[in-house]
């Protein structure tokens, strides 16, 4: 068993966001190395700096003993790394064939020798006991297969190392197991697989070593047969927090249950992310979701703010039935969303703080009736000074903000129609730590004057310092709730794991 | 500590006293206020504008010079800003439409029905000028929504959707025409075309009243901040409530009107409408009009003022060339390099590559100089 | 199961023969040798222009300068070999490569800045139109035996039909254009390219080089369009072949390639352009129909595409 790949401190930084910060990475051959973290914590940046898709900011990559510089894809896939992006990343109007052997394909009298491609590609598949017509387009298969077909891809180029971003995620459980039999091949075969999953049970079936990172810093390297999965689950989730940070403040005093329920979700089903959910929100109280990735965490904000159409179920605010079918009528409704991807969903990047704070209110009020530059500055300015957001004035474009400052002026955005029901996704993800304090310290004061908030996090430690409650979520169905003394990471951790 | 919900209270968000709405009047004011980079978005294009005037006056010293006679200004600027006010006008719709990250082929195309729909009622008798006129806007508003429904409803790419209208709507035009120009004698009508007012042709007050018309329903409304919203991010602004698809309905049915007006001012020019060649190949004018003027392609922030002076450096560029005594058939070739040069300028690689150069040069420089 | 990528050839193909038989039979001498061949003949600059196109838009691009790149084809060609008494065929030995050259730079200027294909076509539209009216404004006559020899060359066929020079041209090159399109790797790339780039780059694709071949390809396909229609008009203009490039993309898309790119075959194409091609013939022979038509029929024409794509592939676009 030797060392193959080595990543050393690397590091990548994306305007605003620190991606990646002297992460470390060694992959032996015929081992499964688990690379693990939640969301953001750089697992895919990592991936895609190892395998030349996008370029390092400092650090280096030694394969094989020698010092590499990949520009692009090609040049790691030609000394032998090979990548399973996390999106199935084919070409779908390609048949399965050509996608399978796109770049090299066989060839007969200078064109492509289609019978013998055909014939590699059934025996490929084979392997993977797909038995599909491999003359058509790639888009008439399911996502399932389209994954198993982008993993052939990646057995098929006879790799030294063979980097699996999340090959699971939709796969059934028989499918699962003839790729890792696969696996197991090829470890034996001696290659260096990197997987990257969030089902923990899978981490400890097929892997031998396992990296985890979080908020793209290195947290360890551990053999798995050393690591229960708690401590596991510790180290993904972590105490990123200084303690001092989080004293317990109004949470424990207001839990005893007596508010009104604001919001409450009876059996909500959402095909694919969410099962027969019950929850409540009550009135002037934070309530957490807690859960790794995929446990449906999001898709419950998602489902809240009308973004995604419910299945069945039903959703109370106030008392009254929503029907949400847009997120206006959310927002109309009085509820508020935060989304996740702040990057994607939340920002609208070239336009200055001051209309990126003004215009949910502005969308709220009309678009006959402008507020005045007057009215807008002032309003601006207020959010700016209370929430304390870094910036010389209000007029520069918020793509420009750092990870944190952004997220205080979504807040702000929404703090400026003051909604009853304000719903967080990931608040603190990729922000500095100072400005996670504060972002703890708003959702509070929020509290403290009324408004009701439902909060989702991988921070468990900050999730239970701000939450009346925490529901646990796994598998798309929420297990257990906790509230009072039972409110403890450690606990909510318990339940993560359990179930 | 308490939130903003004292100071908040959505009632005294919605009651702005009026005061404080008229304080700025003059166009893109919102521009003014976003400080360095609003003044590099300007600089270059009046930079351009300016040169080209420049080199006009260096050939023909006489080029500022302008007259009054007969009631009415007469000079090569006046004949700049006549000249321009079709691409002017089709440049403030397009610039709507960028905006909002798409684009809109047909304008030319609708100008020529326009024109045949007014020509067309003209012929019959006793009929009013009103009516003619608004039959003529109904036709490009409804063009308009044809595009945005498209667009926005079916979900086409634009450079699709509006590509079935300048195919189908010349068509359209010559069936209305009969395959025949046709020609009016309207005294009220023609004057859109040639007519003038206060001593300026009437195609520029035209250009100035939509420009105003416009800007004012834009950026006195949050008309303009939305679309610039839904330009950017389509994705974000719907997440905070902003309809996206009725803003690019919108935009759309903006270029139509536009279109029809363009149209009208061409037709009353030659009191006649001839579908096939009206308002040909102006839609790419104005998409470069609105280019010049600095916007992205990809849409995000719009200024109509600056579009105008892109429909401006167009105009005066065809001028010059005329001017400087070079034959006419330079005009395409130039009218090339000019966009190349433009398109590529907006290119961050060429700008990084070409202040690379520069640097290099300058350091070159300064190592020569020190070894002297 | 039929594939859905063939959906829109069949009704194509059945929409030409529809038009085909409705015209053979209402008119006497539709349905003739000559009214097929003279389809060939009227729109072999079309046609391979075309076949550029269709390449062009299956990459998930589009060229709008081949309508001017056929008229500065059609200048440089007629000014060689007229006013510099070059032979015809050593003109084309050198106006074939210029032409190709200036499509690489438009790909290249596309793939470096990262500019869109749309715009710097336009460009390419304006310049190429600009150096052709720079060259010459007039009209060319080209008088040569070259160009007698090719026109009195044809095959005859059965019925009073025949095969011209362009024809064969165009024949030669469909089988060419379709056969690199499907059995090569570079034609695989195309698709690819169209289908997801990004994707096509992860999986070692090399776009820069695709990206240019693809845009170099066209214009080399429209200058030799552009040789052929001076076969046709026995003159170069450098206002001629305007909006050649809307008929090329209407036919590509009337063929049933997707105009946002990944999906489309070649033989589509040219079924676009002779359907186009059969509904002049249509209007033509009927005499009581306008001109005009023609373009309102093609503008349903391709809305019905249009929507017919939007409604095949609207449940993958919702996922992406």
């Amino acid at each position: 068993m030797s060392l193959i790949l080595e990543l050393k401190n690397i590091s990548k930084h994306y305007p605003g966001v620190k991606a990646l910060e002297e992460v470390n990475l060694r992959l032996f051959s015929g081992e499964v190395h688990a690379l693990l973290g939640e969301n953001g914590a750089g697992k895919s940046t990592l991936v895609k700096v190892m395998t030349g898709a996008q370029s390092k900011d400092g650090g280096e990559i030694i394969f094989l003993n020698e010092k590499q510089h990949f520009n692009t894809p090609i040049e790691a896939q030609k000394i032998g790394i090979s990548t399973v992006y996390q999106e199935v990343n084919l070409v779908p109007n390609l048949t399965v064939a050509q996608n399978l052997f796109l770049g090299h394909e066989p060839k007969r009298f200078g064109l492509i020798h289609f019978q013998k491609m055909y014939a590699d590609a059934r025996t490929v598949l084979t392997q993977f006991k797909l038995d599909i017509d491999v003359s058509a387009p790639l888009s008439s298969y399911s996502i399932a297969v389209q994954q198993l077909i982008a993993i052939a891809r990646g057995v098929a180029m006879s790799a030294k190392v063979l980097v699996l971003d999340e090959p699971t995620a939709s796969l059934d459980a028989d499918e699962v197991q003839v790729l890792f039999g696969i696996l197991n091949q090829l470890k034996q075969k001696g290659v260096a697989i990197v997987f990257i999953t969030h089902f923990l049970d899978q981490v400890y079936q097929i892997s031998d070593r396992i990296t985890v990172l979080r908020n793209g810093r290195f947290i360890g390297e551990y053999l798995t047969s050393e690591l229960p999965q708690p401590q596991l689950i510790e180290a993904m989730l972590g105490r990123s927090l200084q303690q001092h940070l989080v004293e317990k403040t109004s949470a424990e005093q207001t839990s005893n249950g007596t508010s009104a329920v604001l919001l409450s979700l009876e059996g909500v089903s959402v095909k694919g992310s969410i099962q027969s959910m019950n929850l409540t929100v009550p009135k002037g109280q934070a309530v957490g979701l807690a859960g790794l990735l995929g446990s449906g965490r999001s898709e419950v904000c998602n489902a809240v703010f009308g973004l995604d159409l419910l299945d069945s179920g039903s959703i109370h605010l106030a008392g009254k039935k929503l029907h949400l079918s847009h997120p206006v009528d959310a927002i109309n409704a009085g509820i508020a969303l935060c989304p996740e991807d702040r990057k994607v969903d939340g920002i609208i990047g070239p336009l200055s703080i001051r209309e990126n704070i003004i215009l949910a209110l502005q969308a709220r009020v009309g678009w006959w009736r402008c507020l005045s530059k007057t009215r807008q500055q002032e309003i601006a300015q207020f959010f700016i000074d209370k929430l304390q957001i870094a910036t010389p004035d209000a007029d520069k474009p918020i793509e420009q903000l750092s990870g944190g400052n952004q997220q205080k002026v979504i807040l702000a955005r929404w703090l400026a129609i003051e909604p009853i029901l304000l719903v967080l996704d990931e608040p603190t993800r990729g922000i500095d730590i100072g400005a996670h304090a504060e972002i703890i310290k708003l959702i509070r004061t929020l509290c403290d004057d009324g408004m009701s908030l439902l909060v989702a996090s991988s921070e468990l430690d900050e999730l239970v310092a701000f939450s009346n409650k925490v529901v646990v979520l796994r598998d798309r169905y929420a297990v257990r709730e906790l509230s009072g003394s039972e409110l403890t990471s450690q606990h909510v951790m318990q339940a993560i794991a359990e179930g | 500590m308490k939130t903003s919900v004292e100071m908040m209270s959505s009632e005294a968000l919605i009651e702005m006293p009026n005061s404080q709405q008229t304080s700025s009047n003059t166009p893109n004011d919102r521009y003014q206020a976003g400080k360095s980079t609003s003044f590099g978005r300007y600089l270059w294009p009046l930079l351009a504008l300016a040169l080209l005037l420049l080199a006009n006056l260096f050939i023909d010293s006489s080029f500022f010079h302008i007259a009054y006679q007969d009631d009415r200004l007469y000079g090569s600027l006046i004949d700049i800003l006549n000249r321009s006010a079709p691409v002017a006008l089709l440049a403030i719709g397009m610039s709507l439409v960028i905006a909002t990250g798409g684009i809109d082929l047909s304008v030319g195309a609708v100008m020529a029905i326009a024109g045949a729909v007014c020509a067309n009622l003209l012929l019959l008798p006793d009929i009013g000028l009103g009516t003619v006129v608004l039959a003529g806007l109904v036709v490009g508003l409804m063009a308009g929504c044809i595009n945005g429904t498209l667009v926005s409803f079916l979900g086409i790419q634009p450079i699709v959707a509006t590509l079935l209208l300048m195919v189908a709507g010349r068509g359209v035009a010559q069936l209305i025409n009969q395959g025949q120009i046709v020609t009016f004698q309207h005294q009220g009508f023609a004057a859109i075309g040639v007519g003038q007012f206060l001593g300026l042709p009437m195609p520029i007050w035209i250009v100035i009243g939509m420009l105003v018309l416009t800007q004012l329903l834009l950026r006195k409304t949050a008309l303009g901040l939305f679309i610039e919203a839904v330009g950017c991010n389509a994705k974000a602004s719907r997440y905070l409530g902003i309809n996206d698809k009725s803003i690019k309905l919108f935009a759309y049915a903006i270029a139509g009107l536009c279109a029809a007006l363009a149209g009208m001012i061409s037709t009353a020019d030659i009191q006649g409408s001839d579908a096939n060649n009206a308002g040909l190949w102006l839609e790419l004018d104005a998409i470069l009009a609105v280019v010049i003027g600095g916007a992205a392609l990809t849409g995000g922030r719009f200024s109509l003022f600056l579009s105008i002076i892109g429909a401006l450096i167009i105009q005066t560029l065809a001028t010059t060339i005329i001017v400087s005594g070079l034959p006419a058939k330079f005009n395409l070739l130039i009218k090339a390099i000019v966009i190349l040069t433009v398109l590529l300028l907006q290119s961050e690689k060429f700008r990084r590559q070409l202040s690379g150069l520069f640097k290099l040069r300058v350091f070159k420089g300064t190592k020569v100089g020190d070894k002297k | 199961m039929m594939s859905k990528r063939f959906i829109p050839l069949w009704i194509t193909a059945s929409l030409l023969l529809v038009m085909f038989l409705i015209g053979s039979l209402q008119f006497e001498g539709f349905a003739s040798a000559r009214v097929v061949t003279n389809l060939f003949r009227d729109n072999a600059f079309l046609l391979i222009t075309a076949l550029g196109m269709t390449l062009v838009i299956i990459s998930g691009g589009i060229d709008l300068s081949v309508g001017s790149v056929i008229a500065l084809s059609g200048v440089l060609s007629s000014v060689l070999i007229t006013q510099y008494q070059w032979h015809p065929l050593l003109a084309f030995a050198l106006i074939l490569p210029l032409g190709t050259l200036f499509g690489a730079l438009m790909g290249t200027i596309i793939h470096v800045y990262k500019l869109q294909p749309f715009i710097v076509t336009l460009a390419g539209m304006f310049l190429a139109r600009g150096i052709a009216t720079t060259v010459s404004e007039e009209s060319i006559a080209i008088d040569h035996p070259f160009y007698d020899a090719i026109a009195d060359l044809s095959i005859a066929l059965p019925g009073h039909g025949s095969l011209d020079v362009s024809s064969l041209i165009f024949i030669l090159f469909f089988a060419i254009i379709a056969i690199m399109m499907h059995y090569s790797r570079f034609g695989t790339n195309v698709y690819a390219l169209g289908g997801n780039a990004q994707s096509a780059e992860l999986m070692g694709v090399s776009i820069a080089k695709t990206t240019i071949s693809i845009y170099a390809l066209s214009s080399f396909l429209a200058t030799l369009a552009g040789i052929i229609f001076t076969f046709y008009t026995f003159s170069g203009y450098a206002l001629g072949a305007v909006g050649v490039e809307l008929d090329a993309i209407a036919a590509v898309v009337i063929g049933g390639t997707l105009l946002t790119g990944g999906s489309g075959f070649v033989l589509g194409t040219v079924l676009g352009v002779f359907l186009m091609g059969v509904i002049q013939t249509y209007i033509t022979f009927d005499g009581t129909l306008s001109s005009w038509w023609t373009k309102i029929v093609i503008g349903l024409l391709l809305f019905f595409f249009i929507v017919l794509q939007k409604l095949l592939n609207g449940r993958k676009a919702s996922h992406g």
